[in-house]
């Protein structure tokens, strides 16, 4: 394999594996602190024992997390030294500040984790706040980083020379805060359908039992707003890359042909060779209201742009029609579960809408990964867009394939194995055995 | 030289020397694993998974830490290292990998089974093969092998891979043994455990004596240059006799069993060597040719750092010190 794709690969691969349990450590603090709420409010042991059982999986998530975060802070050097050589010094804030926000989430994660016995109840739920609140600030500042690989804020250019570094400008880069938020709630809607999910199918098997529900409860509380709210901080980011990256959006979008009032293609698939994006369904204007709030806005399309610079437009296209159809169904789903438990407080939830929940499961994580292809490589073939060629960044450590085939082989093993132990852990529970 | 860049590179000394004493020494704790012994042998690794089960993971912060400042405040170095170390750098990764995910899998396992052992020699095995490799990068970085341009494949290896490195390695490694062991003396509540660690913690902190020795032989005959920078000034042979005094007054703590003098007196002389280590590589950040002036990220991007970690500070000491006192002595089985 080609050393540029490899090192891509193993990037991609190592970031795909760590996302997984970085939302883990952002959101399931949150349900068990709500968890916890409960018990120390209402004094029923299942929430006491819910908040356990959450906390369990928690720490076995959040130490895969630990270790492949730090596998990333190396990897960034080990392979796109280059890169770090020139944006260290422009975008080391949000690294470090980040590293400060996962210290304390890792020091009041132990108290959390261990501390049951140690500390007066209050404190070990102040400590699970902690926990939530130092974990969605770890996101916010680590997207601030990727944020300005998207949209370079904070220096100047002076012959190809990066002069003048301003790091807080660079920190609020335009995309700072709408991928920010993007984040935080693909991580909350995504962690909230999931375990909404896993106690939906136990539930499926013991309709009415009252651990579950409360979980099930808990999980759709916290993962259907985050998935209502997504589509308005989709809306913010898409104006924002149709704004700054006019080739991630074309390619986003399947538009070849420069166009004012261009269509919104739903589905279809981009032809490269021929520049036609074909069998999609196209809403007249759609593209041009949605990017810019106007009808009539000109899109700029991919045949405008020169070929060296495109990204790929099949990939990127298909990547933002499954993330966008994954939100879509979330927040229905949503709304109709909302709906529902307005409606029926207290009753058995009927069959079909835990199936579907079960179903929906899976769709959150997915949306996440697919909207972070969109992202990454809707920015090729730039690493800092319009300023590095991502393979300008590469190591010159040859044989790179090797790295890569070990780092996929360990993240599936560890993958394997955190399935297993979370089944053993969270997922199966025989009702009787819990305490009402 | 200018303050702001000596500050930065104090920074990244103080972090290794944090998470030597703290996230070296659950390194040292799973080599204890690998070599428990005799009949309290399953109490002694429970003894370890309790003392280290709520902290390493926050222990293990100080290295990212150590990292970010590296490649905020000077990126050309860390880009220099993580280029001509792609190949321990990558496996000092998969042995942290390995370390912390058997860790957490063994405590969340099925309790004694078969596949909690083989966790458990996973865990074992890496904390002895990661700071092995950590002790040979560092070794790497002091002996001037890192080339600013590779300028040939073999340099990917030859950089790293020798006599001296590996003795450094070596010395790394049982320096972790040692702090663990001592402080595992301190944590252990009954007498037969205190005393299997208290001959663990003599009989690994002699050793960390004649290996001192034989790093500073392979020195002299690998790269005299180094014994020139540890003897230079003055103040660098004050620093080695307090050393010397500070592992001589552990050993006499340990010997007499007042194990939190010993306590106290291991991490200062693990300290000491690693201050001793960072002073006589001044003012280079990587030997022989990166001085660290020349590394040195802008003005500004230095004081938002130091500005950012001084705050980070105020949080995190108050942190540190409720997650000590809240864990200080380990809970009795």
């Amino acid at each position: 394999m080609d050393d540029l794709l490899a090192a891509r690969s193993q990037m991609a691969i190592s970031l795909m594996f760590h996302i997984l349990f970085a939302i883990a450590g952002m959101a399931m603090p949150v349900l068990m602190v709500v968890s916890e709420a409960l018990w120390l409010r209402t004094g029923r042991a299942l929430y006491l024992d819910l908040t356990r059982r959450w906390a369990k999986g928690t720490a076995i998530l959040f130490a895969v997390g630990a270790v492949s975060g730090t596998v990333l802070s190396f990897e960034l050097g080990l392979l796109w030294p280059k890169f770090m050589e020139h944006a260290g010094a422009i975008i080391g804030m949000p690294f470090s500040l980040e590293g400060f926000a996962f210290f304390t989430e890792a020091i009041f994660l132990g108290i959390y984790l261990y501390g049951w016995d140690r500390v007066p109840p209050r404190a070990h739920w102040w400590a699970g706040v902690v926990v939530a609140v130092s974990g969605g600030l770890s996101a916010v500042f680590v997207v601030t980083a990727n944020a300005w690989m998207n949209t370079p804020a904070g220096f100047d250019l002076v012959d190809g020379q990066i002069t003048n570094i301003d790091p807080v400008a660079a920190m609020l880069s335009p995309a700072a805060l709408p991928e920010a938020l993007h984040m935080l709630l693909a991580a909350y809607a995504a962690v909230g359908f999931a375990v909404a999910g896993i106690h939906a199918f136990v539930l499926l098997r013991h309709p009415g039992d009252p651990f579950h529900r409360a979980a099930l409860a808990i999980a759709l509380l916290l993962g259907g707003p985050a998935a209502l709210l997504q589509p308005v901080s989709g809306d913010l980011l898409a104006q924002m890359v149709a704004d700054t990256q006019p080739a991630k959006l074309a390619a986003m979008e399947g538009q070849f042909e420069t166009e004012t009032g261009a269509p919104l293609r739903i589905g279809g698939l981009p032809d490269p060779a021929r520049g036609v994006t074909r069998w999609a369904i196209e809403v007249p204007y759609g593209l041009s209201l949605l990017a810019h709030h106007d009808p009539q806005a000109t899109i700029v399309g991919l045949n405008d742009i020169p070929r060296e610079n495109w990204p790929n437009p099949v990939i990127v296209h298909l990547s933002f029609q499954i993330m966008v159809a994954c939100g879509t169904a979330m927040a229905l789903l949503a709304l109709v579960a909302g709906f529902l438990a307005g409606r029926r407080r207290g009753m058995v939830l009927p069959r079909w809408l835990l199936r579907s929940l079960v179903l929906a499961s899976p769709l959150g994580v997915l949306a996440l990964e697919a909207g972070w292809f969109v992202t990454e490589l809707g920015r090729q073939p730039w690493i800092i867009q319009g300023v590095m060629r991502t393979r300008d960044a590469l190591t010159p450590m040859p044989g790179l394939t090797l790295p890569l085939v070990t780092i996929t082989l360990v993240y599936m093993a560890l993958g394997v194995i955190v399935i297993v132990l979370l089944r053993r852990h969270v997922i199966s529970t025989v009702p009787s055995e819990v305490p009402v | 030289m200018d303050a702001l860049v000596v500050t930065a590179a104090l920074v990244i000394v103080a972090a290794l020397n944090l998470y030597a004493v703290s996230g070296g020494a659950d390194y040292g704790g799973g080599v204890w694993d690998l070599f428990a012994r005799g009949p309290r042998a399953e109490r002694q690794r429970e003894l370890i998974a309790h003392a280290i089960g709520p902290i390493w993971e926050a222990n293990h912060v100080w290295l990212i830490l150590a990292i970010v400042v590296l490649f905020t405040g000077f990126p050309p170095a860390y880009a220099r290292i993580t280029t001509i170390l792609h190949v321990p750098l990558f496996l000092m990764l998969l042995g942290i990998v390995a370390r912390g995910a058997a860790f957490s899998f063994r405590s969340y396992g099925s309790p004694r089974g078969e596949t909690q052992r083989s966790w458990g020699r996973v865990f074992a095995v890496s904390s002895l093969v990661t700071p092995l490799l950590l002790g040979m990068i560092l070794g790497a970085i002091a002996a001037g092998t890192v080339p600013a341009e590779p300028r040939s494949t073999a340099v990917f290896l030859t950089s790293w891979w020798g006599l001296f490195p590996l003795s450094v390695g070596l010395y790394a490694l049982v320096m972790f043994a040692f702090l663990a062991a001592v402080y595992l003396t301190v944590e252990a509540e009954d007498e037969d455990l205190r005393e299997d660690f208290r001959r663990r913690a003599l009989g690994s902190g002699i050793l960390l004596g004649v290996l001192a020795a034989a790093v500073l032989a392979v020195a002299g005959l690998r790269v005299p240059e180094i014994l020139d920078d540890l003897t230079r000034t003055p103040w660098s042979w004050g620093l080695h006799a307090l050393t010397a005094a500070a592992a001589l007054g552990t050993l006499f703590a340990l010997w007499r069993r007042h194990a939190p003098w010993a306590r106290i007196g291991a991490v200062l002389q693990v300290s000491l060597i690693i201050w001793g280590w960072a002073f006589s590589q001044y003012p280079h950040l990587i030997k022989p040719d990166l001085a660290l002036a020349d590394a040195a990220a802008p003005p500004i991007t230095l004081k938002l750092l130091l500005g950012a970690l001084a705050a980070g500070v105020v949080l995190l000491v108050p942190s540190f010190v409720y997650l000590f006192r809240v864990f200080g002595k380990v809970r009795k089985p």
